[in-house]
C-alpha cells in the first residue's frame, strides 16, 4: 500500500481536510479515567483551542496526541498517521511546546535551537537558515548568544515556540503557552503565534486557562471537563448557546421586595437574581433594551439607581454554563475570593 | 547517530558550563586521598610507655638500655618510670600513657637461672593500632633479649627472609586506586544520575520525547555523555592524585594507555549500573538518598581501603559482584605493580561486560513515553 493510500485509509473515518482526527479516545490510569471517550476533528490551518480547568484532562489529551503517553482506547490520527501505530511519523509532523519551560537554561538560545534541530535531523544547510528565520520571527536575534537563564519569562516562552518550529512542522501543539506571563508578554505571544501561523501555514492546537486568549486566538474551541468534551464550536457560536446575551447589574438605593417581579416582567429578561443591599443581576437577551426600560421604570417608580453595569456574554459565561463552575476556581479560592455565578447559568 | 550525538553535545555543553560540578565530583575523593592517606598507614611515633621496675637487677638494666635505644632510634615510644603497677595501669586506662611494661621482682635471677622469666605489657586494646604497634615492638625486643650470647655449634633457628617485590608503598599510594574509582563514581552519580532525574523532573526529557529520537539513541546518548564525564573525572584525579602521592608511572606511554583503557571500562561499568538503577526513578531525592548508601556498599568492600581477604564471606560476596573491586584491582596493578595488560585484562573484561549487560537490561526498561 502506498503512503498516500495509507494516509487516506487512516483518515477515512474523518471528514476531508481533517489534520487531527480524534475518535472516542480514552485514557485510563488504573481505575481512574482521565479522558472519557473524546472525539473531535481539527481542520488544516485551523487554530483549535482546548479549554478546561486544572485536572479536566486537556493536558492528558494533548499528551496522547503528541505520542507522549499511550492511548488506552479509541483512535487518534495526526497528519494522516495513527498516534499509536506510527508515533515516529507523527513526531516528525508536529512541534510541541509543553506546559513547563523545558529549554536548557545553561545553553544559549542558539544552542537550544541547534540541539533540537539535530534531534529532528534537520540538514545542516537548512538548520542555520531555519534558526536565523525563527529567531527573527520571535524577535530573539540579538539574544542568540545569550544563555537561556538570562532571559525573561516571555523571552523564554518565545524561545520555546521557536524551538517547537525548528524542523518546520505542519501542526503545532501548545500546552498553556502563556501561563505565568504578564499581560504584555501574553499579547506579544498571541500576535507572534498569529504571524507564524500565517507565514508557515500551521495548524495549531492550543490548551489554555485564559478565556480571552481562546476568544482572540482560536477559530474553534472545545471545552473539556472531567475528561469529557462538553462543548465544541466557534467562540461566537458558543456564546450564542448561552441563554441571554447580557447581564445587567443594578443596585437601587431602597430595598424593595417587589422589584424582583417587576424586573422579571421587563422584555427580554430571562432571569433575575436578588442579592443583598438592593443589588439585582438581570440576565437578558437584549442588554441595551432591558437597560433603557429598567432606567425608565426606576424613574417612574421614584427609585434611585445607585449603580448600573451591562456585560455581554463572554467565554467565561460559556464555560460556567457548560461546566457549572469557574474555569480557575481553585486558584480564585486560594485567594479567598469566589466569583459569583451569573443568574441562570446552570445548563 | 546525529540524534544520539545531539544528546551527547547537550550534556557536554552543560557539563563544561558548570565547572563547579566537576570540582564537586573530585572533591570527596581528593579529600579522602589526602586525609586518609596521611592519617592511616604511618608508623607509630613517640608513644609513652610506663616502666615499673620491681627488679632493678642486671637483666632489668638490659631492658632499660633497649628502651633508650628505641627512644633515640626508631622513636616508637619513650619511657616514663613508675613506682607501682597499680598507678601505671590506671594511667593506661585514663590515656595518660599508651602502655606499661612491668618488670617483676626476681626477673634477673630467673633469667640467669633459666627459670621461665617473663615481663608484662599492659596495653589499651580498645586502640588496636597502638596496642598492635607496641606489642610488635616489645616482641622484637624480647626476641633480641632471647638471642643467645654465644652461638651454639648447630644453629637451629630458621629465619624467614621476606622478599618485597615493590618498593615500600605508602598508604596514600595504596589509596590512590580507590580514590580514582571513587571520583568516577561521584561523577557518574552527580553528573549522570542526579542530573538525569533532575532533567526528568523539570520536563527536559518531555522535550526530547516529542522528537523522533529512538529509545536506543536516547539511552546511548545519555550513557555516552555520562561515560565521557566520568573518564574526564578519572583522568584528572589520576593526574592530581599521582602527583600528590609521588607516583610517576602514569607518565609512561604504555602505562598511560592501560590506565586510560581501565578508566574507560570503569566509566562504562559505573554508567551502566547507575542507569539501570535510575531508569525508572522519577523523584529527584532518590539518587541523592542512594548516593551515600551506594558509596558505602560499593566502595568499602572493593579492597580500596583494606584487603578483601580479610572480609567475612558475605562481604566477599558483595566484593565479587562489585565493579569497584575490579576497578580498584586494575588501578592498583597499574599504579603500584606495573603488571602490564596481563594484570588488568580480567578487570577490563569484567568492567566492559558489566557495563554492557546492565545497559542491555536497562534499555528495555527505559520508557519512551511519560
Amino acid at each position: 500500500m502506498t503512503a498516500a493510500l495509507k494516509d487516506q485509509a487512516e483518515t477515512a473515518a474523518f471528514p476531508p481536510g481533517t489534520i487531527i482526527g480524534v475518535d472516542n479516545i480514552v485514557k485510563r490510569y488504573g481505575d481512574f479515567e482521565a479522558v472519557k471517550g473524546v472525539s473531535f476533528n481539527v481542520g488544516d490551518g485551523e487554530i483549535f483551542g482546548l479549554l478546561g480547568p486544572n485536572g479536566a484532562g486537556k493536558s492528558t489529551l494533548i499528551r496522547m496526541l503528541t505520542t507522549l503517553i499511550p492511548v488506552t482506547a479509541g483512535r487518534a490520527v495526526v497528519a494522516g498517521h495513527d498516534v499509536s501505530k506510527e508515533s515516529d511519523a507523527v513526531r516528525r509532523a508536529i512541534g510541541v511546546i509543553p506546559q513547563a519551560m523545558t529549554s536548557d537554561i545553561d545553553l544559549t538560545v542558539e544552542e537550544n535551537l541547534t540541539i533540537y534541530a539535530k534531534l529532528y535531523e534537520v540538514p545542516k544547510a537548512h538548520r542555520e537558515k531555519n534558526i536565523a528565520e525563527l529567531l527573527e520571527a520571535v524577535d530573539l536575534t540579538k539574544w542568540r548568544k545569550a544563555q537561556t537563564k538570562t532571559l525573561s519569562g516571555g523571552m523564554r516562552r518565545r524561545l520555546e515556540i521557536a524551538r517547537g518550529l525548528v524542523h518546520g512542522p505542519q501542526i503545532f501543539f501548545l500546552d498553556e503557552p502563556t501561563t505565568g506571563l504578564d499581560p504584555v508578554s501574553r499579547v506579544a505571544v498571541w500576535e507572534m503565534l498569529n504571524r507564524l501561523k500565517e507565514r508557515r501555514k500551521l495548524t495549531i492546537l492550543i490548551t489554555t486557562h485564559y478565556m480571552d486568549e481562546a476568544d482572540r486566538l482560536c477559530d474553534r474551541i472545545a471545552i473539556v471537563d472531567h475528561g469529557k468534551l462538553v462543548a465544541l464550536d466557534t467562540p461566537l457560536a458558543l456564546k450564542a448557546t448561552v441563554p441571554g446575551s447580557s447581564v445587567v447589574e443594578v443596585q437601587f438605593e431602597r430595598e424593595d421586595a417587589e422589584w424582583q417581579s417587576k424586573l422579571e416582567q421587563l422584555p427580554g429578561v430571562t432571569s433575575v437574581e436578588s442579592h443583598a443591599n438592593g443589588l439585582y443581576r438581570v440576565l437578558s437577551a437584549n442588554g441595551s433594551q432591558t437597560t433603557t426600560q429598567l432606567v425608565e421604570l426606576a424613574a417612574r417608580e421614584g427609585q434611585v439607581i445607585k449603580g448600573l453595569s451591562v456585560q455581554n456574554t463572554t467565554l467565561d459565561d460559556v464555560f460556567v454554563y457548560y461546566t457549572g463552575r469557574q474555569l480557575r476556581d481553585e486558584q480564585v479560592k486560594a485567594h479567598g475570593f469566589v466569583m459569583p455565578q451569573r443568574p441562570g447559568m446552570q445548563p | 547517530m546525529t540524534r544520539m550525538f545531539a544528546i551527547v553535545e547537550r550534556e557536554m555543553r552543560k557539563f563544561f558550563r558548570s565547572p563547579a560540578l566537576m570540582m564537586v565530583s573530585m572533591m570527596l575523593p581528593l579529600v579522602q586521598l589526602v586525609v586518609l592517606g596521611n592519617a592511616f598507614g604511618g608508623k607509630i611515633r613517640n608513644a609513652k610507655i610506663g616502666v615499673v621496675d620491681y627488679d632493678h637487677g642486671s637483666q632489668a638494666l638490659k631492658i632499660h638500655e633497649a628502651f633508650q635505644s628505641i627512644a633515640v632510634n626508631i622513636r616508637t615510644f619513650t619511657t616514663v618510670d613508675y613506682d607501682n603497677e597499680q598507678q601505671a595501669r590506671e594511667d593506661v586506662r585514663t590515656g595518660k600513657i599508651d602502655g606499661a611494661v612491668i618488670i617483676p621482682s626476681q626477673y634477673s635471677r630467673r633469667v640467669l637461672a633459666d627459670d621461665s622469666p617473663a615481663i608484662g605489657l599492659v596495653v589499651d586494646n580498645t586502640d588496636q593500632t597502638m596496642s598492635g604497634a607496641l606489642e610488635q615492638e616489645m616482641q622484637s625486643l624480647v626476641d633480641a633479649l632471647n638471642a643467645p650470647q654465644i652461638q651454639p655449634l648447630v644453629v637451629q633457628s630458621i629465619a624467614l627472609k621476606i622478599v618485597e617485590l615493590y618498593p615500600y608503598v605508602e598508604y596514600m599510594k595504596y589509596l590512590l586506586s580507590g580514590s580514582v574509582a571513587l571520583a568516577m563514581y561521584v561523577a557518574v552519580m552527580i553528573g549522570g544520575g542526579m542530573l538525569y532525574i533532575d532533567d526528568k523532573a523539570r520536563g527536559i526529557h518531555e522535550g526530547f520525547l516529542v522528537t523522533p529520537i529512538t529509545r536506543l539513541e536516547l539511552v546511548l546518548g545519555l550513557n555516552l555523555a555520562g561515560t565521557i564525564k566520568a573518564v574526564l573525572s578519572g583522568i584528572t584525579l589520576a593526574l592530581i592524585g599521582s602527583l600528590a602521592a609521588g607516583l610517576g608511572v602514569i607518565f609512561h606511554p604504555m602505562i598511560a594507555l592501560q590506565l586510560f583503557a581501565l578508566i574507560v571500562a570503569t566509566s562504562v561499568a559505573f554508567n551502566g549500573m547507575m542507569f539501570l538503577m535510575m531508569v525508572r526513578v522519577e523523584d529527584p531525592l532518590v539518587p541523592r538518598a542512594m548516593f551515600g548508601v551506594l558509596n558505602t556498599l560499593l566502595f568499602f568492600p572493593s579492597g580500596a581501603i583494606s584487603p578483601i581477604s580479610g572480609f567475612p564471606k558475605w562481604l566477599k560476596a558483595i566484593a565479587i559482584c562489585d565493579p569497584f573491586t575490579y576497578a580498584v584491582h586494575g588501578l592498583k596493578a597499574i599504579f603500584l605493580k606495573d603488571g602490564g595488560w596481563v594484570a588488568i585484562r580480567f578487570d577490563l573484561a569484567f568492567l566492559f561486560g558489566f557495563g554492557i549487560v546492565t545497559l542491555l537490561v536497562a534499555t528495555p526498561l527505559f520508557k519512551r513515553t511519560l
